[in-house]
């Protein structure tokens, strides 16, 4: 059964569709980029297929999960998936953690609410999951606040609440972006590990061409809500067929290091 | 990259020995002393005319601030900066003139370096009006909107009519129509599109070619420093922990940091297109 | 001022808003020039008379046609709420902005200073200020304009603290603006979204502030007011109530009116202009804006 079978997906907020028909899937295991501009509606493709487009959005065409269809159902039906089934990791750490809550207890969350463990349960977990991520001294990291620990840590923290529950699907929207090119490496490769170690598919979305042929196996090209180019992450980054993809491939070349130069 | 040459420049345009700047930072206890964040320690630079140098670093590294004392919006708490041989020290806008009129700056995010209530035209004038210079304001409006690749009747709009990488040229007529001799670059493509960026950053060369600017681009973007930079120096953690041309130190780099920052640049797979440009 | 119609038209209550506050002062203007009869002119053997096509509200218990005197009160609540607000913007944009551009201390202390005179109740201030310079449009208007300044000056402090943040202002300095022009040039006109919304409540609270003035007897006979007719129909309320009606709704209407227009103005600034999706939004500067990044 495939996991994701998303078809003919058409977001319009009356003056023409941000995103025109995309279609995609995504068995187990699969990891799948969509690679756009500012505009090419990237990011509203993943919050669309959990239900998170915005009211003034109309949603319309085929969002399958395990055959059953997400479009249309309540609120309260598609919460019990997201955080559970299908979760997101956010750009933006800083906004997408709870100021004033305790990372530990961020991160216990979502595993009391759709695991039903208890306070205690749940928060020690929550201290294993931190440690899985690479944060050093769980136990006491646990009991921070997000602004006391730096970009990367809360990062990982939203890799953390992410992978709590075993999702089958992880959504993440440019979450390197706001980090450091250091701390985006590690990021990255607790990513790919995390991933491998429990089967979990990936939508990664990013605007970065190199950033993207790291961690996924197929690639979609979208440019103003268009699907214009799909195929083998390595094949359509190296030999892109679609004007545009061709133009952004060479864009993105001009001011990149090359392979060549990679040291040691 | 630029044409110009250097060597009829002798001494350098830019100058900054020594640059400390300490942050005191709030008291922990009582009796014990103030707890110092030192931003940088004993950074030197040097630029000469026609120049193109890198600034590279993290969160942290300590270049916002280093950027803030070479305009003289910051004071440095040890060494000195010098343009043209003169001090730079921060004062009232009257007393920094002189130094505006040579040194300008395109900043990161051009939707909020543009007043949104000002017409284009105004905004690039500006520098034109609070420095008191003497040519026809309008004819140079129009020189450098086309010297941007834009066109003078789109003085008339509004900033927000106009998209990201166009923003940014404006920002760029802006800085250039007071004919400075070192324009600064502060993370100037970060926030566009990557499609757009090495237009813009094609623009910046031209323009410092034909115009013999200097320029300093600060930048945690490794890839567009190699791309528009004869030199580069790489800051951590306030100190300059490496130096050179771009090539030469981005390609092989020497220092331990150097290295690891360069290794962490994600990798495109090679090419199998054939010559790309 | 077309671009604020046309902000207003799209919401119902931005709609309401505007037709209220235009018939209150489109009454005012007309008052000056005509009124069906002279307001002030006694009449005893037209006592109490009941609304009919003489007398469109009917008359008082002097004989006095109600119509007229609602159209002459328009006169004095309107120049009120504009004095108020005038006085009330020349003290907020003024305390507001030094206190956000002045150093440290000095700055910090003014805004001190400022949250001290937001505590002063506006009606008392009124009532002393009354009493020691002696009831009349300028004497209220100073009241409602000062204590209706300190409070926007707190407004106008956090807007120009944010817009000091933009880059813009950054850029202005590095093309050598001077703070002055700095000010004038680009805080100014970026903070006006929110203060006109200010003010346009500040000119509602106005409309009742002179009416509970004028109703408590501190206007001079003099000047007509829809207060003063208010506390004199009272009197004989229970055996003609329908006279009462007409200045009250008049008052109502005004302080709705003001109100709705300061709601449907701050429907237009915030939200849409701020949004990161790429909607189309009409922005204050009435051009089209598509949104960031478009």
């Amino acid at each position: 059964m495939t996991l994701l079978d998303v078809q003919d997906l058409t977001v319009d907020f009356g003056d023409g569709p941000v995103v025109d028909g995309l279609s995609l899937s995504l068995e187990p295991g699969d990891r799948v980029g969509i690679i756009g501009e500012s505009g090419s509606g990237k990011s509203l493709t993943a919050l669309s297929i959990i239900g998170l487009a915005p009211d003034s959005a109309t949603v319309t065409g085929s969002v399958r999960w395990n055959g059953e269809e997400l479009l249309g159902r309540s609120d309260r039906d598609l919460s019990e998936l997201r955080g559970d089934d299908i979760t997101m990791v956010f750009q933006n750490p800083l906004n997408s953690l709870n100021p004033v809550m305790r990372v530990g207890r961020q991160v216990a969350e979502p595993l009391r609410l759709h695991q039903r463990l208890s306070r205690g349960t749940a928060a020690a977990r929550a201290v294993e999951l931190l440690d899985q991520v690479g944060l050093p001294d769980p136990a006491n990291t646990s009991r921070a606040f997000p602004h006391q620990l730096s970009g990367g840590q809360r990062q990982r923290v939203g890799i953390a609440i992410a992978l709590a529950c075993q999702p089958a699907l992880l959504i993440a929207d440019e979450p390197t972006t706001a980090l450091d090119v250091t701390v985006q490496a590690g990021v990255l490769q607790l990513l790919r590990d995390l991933i491998a170690d429990r089967g979990t598919a990936l939508l990664f979305i990013t605007h970065d061409v190199a950033l993207v042929s790291g961690i996924t196996d197929r690639l979609l090209v979208m440019r103003r809500g268009l699907v214009v180019e799909e195929g083998p992450t390595t094949e359509v980054v190296t030999a892109p067929r679609h004007d545009y993809t061709v133009e952004l491939i060479a864009a993105a070349r001009a001011t990149a290091l090359d392979e060549e130069e990679r040291v040691g | 990259m630029t044409t110009f040459d250097a060597t009829a420049s002798a001494a350098p345009l830019l100058e900054a020995r020594g640059v400390t700047r300490d942050f005191p930072l709030p008291r922990r206890a009582l009796f014990a002393p103030r707890p110092v964040r030192h931003a940088l320690r004993g950074v030197d630079l040097d630029l000469a005319a026609g120049a193109s140098l890198g600034i590279v670093g993290e969160s942290g590294s300590g270049k916002t601030t280093l950027v803030r004392i070479l305009l003289g919006l910051d004071r440095a708490t040890a060494g000195t900066v010098t343009f043209q041989g003169r001090d730079v020290r921060p004062g009232s806008p009257r007393a920094l003139r002189w130094l505006r009129r040579d040194l300008q700056i395109v900043l990161q995010d051009p939707a909020s370096s543009l007043d949104p209530r000002q017409r284009v035209g105004s905004i690039v004038a500006e520098p034109l009006v609070c420095l008191d210079i003497d040519e026809d304001h309008d004819a140079r409006i129009d020189e450098v909107l086309v010297a941007v690749g834009l066109e003078p009747a789109m003085r008339d709009r509004y900033p927000h009519e106009f998209s990201g990488g166009q923003q940014q040229r404006i920002a760029i007529a802006r800085a250039i129509a007071p004919r400075p001799r070192v324009l600064v670059g502060d993370e100037p493509v970060s926030a566009l599109d990557v499609s757009v960026r090495a237009q813009i950053l094609d623009l910046l060369a031209a323009l410092a070619d034909e115009h013999q600017l200097a320029l300093i681009l600060v930048s945690h973007d490794l890839g567009v420093v190699r791309y528009l930079c004869d030199d580069v120096m790489v800051l951590h953690a306030g100190e300059v922990v490496e130096r050179g041309p771009s090539v030469a130190v981005l390609g092989d780099p020497q220092d331990d940091y150097t290295r690891q920052l360069v290794s962490a640049v994600p990798r495109l797979p090679p090419n199998l297109m054939g010559e790309v440009e | 001022m077309r671009r604020i119609v046309r902000i207003l038209w799209r919401t119902w209550p931005g709609r309401i808003g505007a037709v209220l506050s235009s018939v209150m002062v489109v009454s005012a203007l007309v008052s000056l020039v005509w009124t069906p009869y002279d307001p002030k002119r006694v009449n005893p053997g037209e006592r109490w008379l009941p609304v009919s096509r003489d007398h469109w509200f009917g008359t008082d218990g002097g004989g006095q046609d109600l119509f007229s005197q609602v159209l002459a009160g328009a006169r004095t609540t309107l120049t009120v709420a504009v004095l108020s607000v005038f006085i009330a913007a020349v003290i907020g944009l003024v305390l507001g902005v030094l206190s956000a551009i002045t150093p440290r201390w000095v700055g910090e202390a003014l805004a001190h200073v400022i949250d001290v005179l937001i505590a002063l109740p506006t009606l008392i201030l009124a009532l002393v200020l009354v009493a020691a310079l002696g009831g009349s449009v300028w004497t209220i208007s100073l009241a409602i304009g000062f204590a209706s300044g300190v409070v926007l000056a707190r407004v106008v402090k956090a807007e120009v603290a944010r817009v000091l943040t933009q880059d813009y202002v950054l850029a202005a300095s590095a093309a050598g603006s001077s703070t002055l022009r700095t000010v004038i040039r680009h805080v100014l006109p970026n903070i006006a979204p929110v203060v006109i919304v200010q003010l346009s409540l500040v000119a509602a609270l106005a409309v009742l502030a002179e009416a509970a003035l004028s109703f408590l007897g501190l206007t001079p006979i003099s000047t007509p007011s829809w207060g003063r007719m208010l506390e004199e129909l009272q009197q004989s309320a229970s055996v003609h109530p329908w006279a009462i009606v007409f200045p009250g709704l008049a008052v109502v209407a005004a302080t709705l009116g003001f109100n709705l227009v300061g709601d449907g103005l701050r429907d237009a600034i915030d939200p849409r202009l701020r949004s990161r999706v790429a909607l189309p939004t009409l922005d204050l500067a009435g051009t089209v804006n598509q949104g960031p990044n478009r």
